[in-house]
């Protein structure tokens, strides 16, 4: 029990691995470290190990190797129910014979607290998530929001520091895990409580979050806030799995400082932002979000490279004009434009050219 | 203007014009009929089979017979001129009663029942049969037209000078008696009415407790072993549970009496048990078998995948994550068993432990091999009225009080715990 040298760490993971049968790593050297009161979202692929984590920390599974850190003290050899880590479950896993108040009271009953005081936190757990005449109910009467919503106050209501969730919205619909997204930060922020939330719902993740962890293969990817996350992500598997994003690959002409220049596999040149490339000859992937394509060449530096684009489709969608192009040999190559009333509205069969900024278009690895 | 409306007065109308009611209706009847045809004849079936023999079984209790004939019309006579004898009076009865026995004796003798009604009366006073059998050609030699009957009676044998004798016939003159209730409940007839039997002759008493309270025992015993079982199941993955599962299973697969002889192999005195237990040192065998030990540990066996089954398909439907869910609210394993797990599993624990009382109470192959004296089953006692005695009023009797007794115990399950609580697959 030796207190970490890491002050401002509350959660560590450090050089975990986890192995279920012997035979392959589903979680690979993961290395986390989370400050108090920061909401993290673990968000991956399914079956990239992000609940294997959840499990670990909670206590449900042992780290095949690493070590798991709550507060400084190591939490390896520690049973789950001495933990004190709140737990929201994607089932919401509300016991069924007892009725809501007495859910609530569940936690505050195994920790010996007397009756006063268990009715008036279990009082104050449900108006916080605005259910305060709901304690006489079964779980089965209840709408799935408001399972929710009780599985939420559940996992609070003995006030632990660290709260974790497994992707508990969702079972609920679009509507509806919106406004829970907003009344879940909001409560994790006014309590100030640390938050593990998992999710394979990218926007989720991007609006709720501090920070992002994204999963791949056993490995988190990238750990970056939202914004970062998006506009800077590291390696073609975020670029790819965060929003929309099109991709071009090709060999590293030259470098300087921040700049770089693509010959893409179809001869065209560009000019890129190496992230992960290092030097001349390497291939790459690069990659350029819709909403960064420039099609007015007069936006343009005078030296800047373009390509030659034919209009392939033109999708209205309200407040944004999606155009698909055939670029340097692909056909998915997607433009997004805002809906503004000098806007153009490319028809189909079209030859424009289009260009970018070249800290816009990353140069990622192949 | 055709008006496009399909109510008219409140009836709401179909598109033709007749009331939506009726249509709907006359569209099910089809269905109903054809479920109705599904099932006729099994329906059939357990009519003929079962609910007419029960029913008719179940009237033998009350129904006064020697064989398929009422007594007042076997002793027509007798039960007239016995009217107007009182038992208690401590007097033999008049003459004109002697002279209708002499009619009706007769007449039961040419129709060869006069044995049957000794026996059945034999039930209730042990003696009469031998002097009904006695009495058979003497009686029929009387001329009924004598005017001194009674003496020519006794002459025969004293016997028919009993007051008891006379009192039970007496007893009998109706078509339909409750003795047959009052033996299965230790109770008799004594010239001062209505009484239970000395505590050591109440043989029926302690047969239906014996038989409730070993079957209570077997209903633990089984739920003792059964709901680990089911448990450990219910955790495994699909594939090794299927496996396990057909192990429980198995012995349904082997006949009850194989079952049974097989553990009169495995626990008698010089069986495979006492065998170990003496080649472990012990000096004394110990007796397994023919006592309700016995039948406690054959029966526990034969009737446990009755207990696992409901359990276990209970189970299976609990999420692990209950159980998670309790833990990382603080719960030690021991109080997240007691107080999440196993009040969920109180469905397939109703369930099970009521399908192995109800089948325990009726059991009677296996007490009747390993039961020996003290370890057998009020079902045994009916078995013996039917077959060795012929008592079937007796033994219809008894079948009834069981029958309700079960019904009754249902009745206050259902208040206690619901059956809707009651979850078999
Ligand atoms: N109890 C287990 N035994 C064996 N393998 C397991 C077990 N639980 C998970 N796995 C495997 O571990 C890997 C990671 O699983 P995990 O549940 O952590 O994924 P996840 O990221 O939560 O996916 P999802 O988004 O679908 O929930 C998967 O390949 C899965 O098959
Ligand atoms: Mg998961």
């Amino acid at each position: 029990m030796t207190k970490s040298a890491n002050d401002g760490a509350f959660v560590e993971f450090e050089r975990v691995q986890k192995s279920y049968d012997g035979e392959t790593l589903v979680v690979k050297d993961l290395n986390l470290t989370m400050p108090k009161g920061e909401f993290l979202t673990m968000l991956g692929p399914s079956g990239s190990g992000k609940t294997t984590c959840l499990m670990m920390l909670a206590g449900f599974e042992t780290a095949t190797h690493g070590e798991i850190r709550l507060d400084g003290v190591s939490i390896n050899n520690i049973p789950p129910h001495k933990r004190g880590i709140g737990m929201v479950f994607q089932n919401y896993a509300l016991f069924p014979h007892m009725t809501v108040a007495e859910n609530l009271a569940f936690p505050l009953e195994v920790r010996k607290l007397g009756k006063s005081e268990r009715e008036e936190k279990v009082k104050r757990a449900l108006d916080m998530v605005q259910m305060g005449s709901f304690g006489g109910r079964r779980p089965a009467q209840l709408s799935g929001g408001q399972q929710q919503r009780i599985a939420l106050a559940r996992a609070l209501v003995f006030e632990p520091e660290l709260v974790l969730m497994d992707e508990p919205l969702g079972a609920l619909d679009k509507q509806l895990r919106e406004h829970m997204q907003f009344e879940i930060t909001r409560i994790a922020h006014n309590l100030g409580i640390t938050t593990v939330y998992v999710t394979h719902d990218q926007t989720e993740a991007l609006t709720m979050s501090d920070r992002v962890a994204v999963f791949n293969d056993g490995r988190i990817q990238q750990l970056a806030p939202p914004d970062e996350l998006y506009e800077a992500p590291q390696n073609s598997f975020v670029a790819q799995f965060i929003g929309e994003n099109n991709t071009l690959n090709g060999v590293i002409q030259s470098i300087s400082g921040d700049r770089c220049t693509v010959k893409l596999d179809s001869g065209d040149v560009i000019d890129a932002k190496p992230v992960n490339v290092s030097k001349v000859g390497d291939r790459t992937q690069v990659s350029i979000r819709p909403e960064r394509v420039e099609i007015n060449k007069d936006r343009l530096s005078k030296d800047a490279h373009t390509l030659k684009a034919e209009v392939l489709e033109f999708i209205y969608m309200g407040d944004i004009f999606r155009t698909r192009l055939r670029v340097a040999g692909t056909e998915d190559f997607v433009i997004k434009t805002r809906n503004a009333p000098d806007q153009v509205r490319l028809q189909p069969g079209q030859q424009i050219e289009i260009g970018w900024l070249a800290e816009d278009c990353r140069a990622l690895d192949a | 203007m055709a008006q496009n409306d399909s109510t008219t007065g409140g009836v709401m109308l179909a598109a033709d014009g007749t009331p939506l009611k009726k249509s709907l209706d006359r569209a099910l009847r089809a269905q109903k009929i054809r479920a109705l045809a599904l099932i006729a004849p099994l329906l059939l079936f357990i009519l003929v089979s079962f609910v007419f023999p029960i029913g008719e079984m179940l009237l033998r209790s009350v129904q006064n017979t020697v064989g398929t004939d009422y007594i007042p019309d076997v002793l027509p006579n007798v039960v007239v001129e016995l009217e107007e004898w009182d038992p208690a009076s401590g007097e033999a009865p008049p003459e004109a009663v002697y002279r209708a026995m002499a009619i009706d004796f007769s007449a039961a003798f040419d129709n060869k029942l006069h044995t049957q009604l000794g026996r059945r009366f034999n039930y209730e006073t042990p003696g009469m049969s031998s002097l009904f059998r006695k009495s058979g050609r003497p009686v029929t030699k009387l001329d009924p037209e004598s005017g001194n009957l009674k003496e020519a009676f006794l002459e025969i044998d004293k016997d028919w000078g009993r007051i008891d004798y006379w009192a039970t016939i007496k007893a009998n003159s109706g078509r339909y008696t409750i003795n047959y209730f009052l033996a299965a409940f230790d109770a008799e007839r004594t010239l001062d009415g209505i009484k239970l039997k000395d505590p050591d002759e109440r043989v029926y008493q302690k047969l239906l407790l014996r038989t409730l309270g070993l079957s209570l025992v077997i209903t633990l015993c089984t739920l003792a072993l059964g709901y680990p079982v089911a448990w450990l199941l219910a955790d495994l993955p699909a594939r090794t549970s299927n496996l396990l599962l057909i192990l429980v299973l198995l012995p349904f697969w082997t006949s009850l009496l194989v079952r049974t002889s097989a553990w009169k192999i495995l626990l008698q005195e010089q069986g495979v048990i006492n065998d170990i237990w003496i080649w472990l040192g012990f000096e004394d065998r110990l007796s397994l078998i023919n006592n309700q030990l016995g039948v406690i540990i054959a029966m526990t066996h034969i009737l446990l995948p009755f207990m696992v089954l409901p359990l276990y398909s209970v189970m299976k439907t609990i999420p692990p994550s209950y159980l998670r869910a309790a833990k990382s609210l603080g719960a030690t394993n021991t109080v997240a068993f007691l107080r999440v797990y196993f009040p969920q599993t109180t469905p397939g624990i109703g369930a099970g432990g009521l399908l192995v009382f109800i089948l325990a109470v009726g059991y009677f192959i296996t007490p009747e091999l390993v039961g020996g004296a003290d370890g057998t089953f009020i079902s045994n006692r009916i078995y013996y009225q039917f077959s060795a005695s012929g008592n079937w009023g007796l033994a219809a009797a008894l079948g009834t009080v069981m029958l309700v007794v079960v019904l009754m115990l249902y009745y206050i399950y259902d208040k206690l715990v619901g059956v809707d609580n009651v979850k078999l697959g």
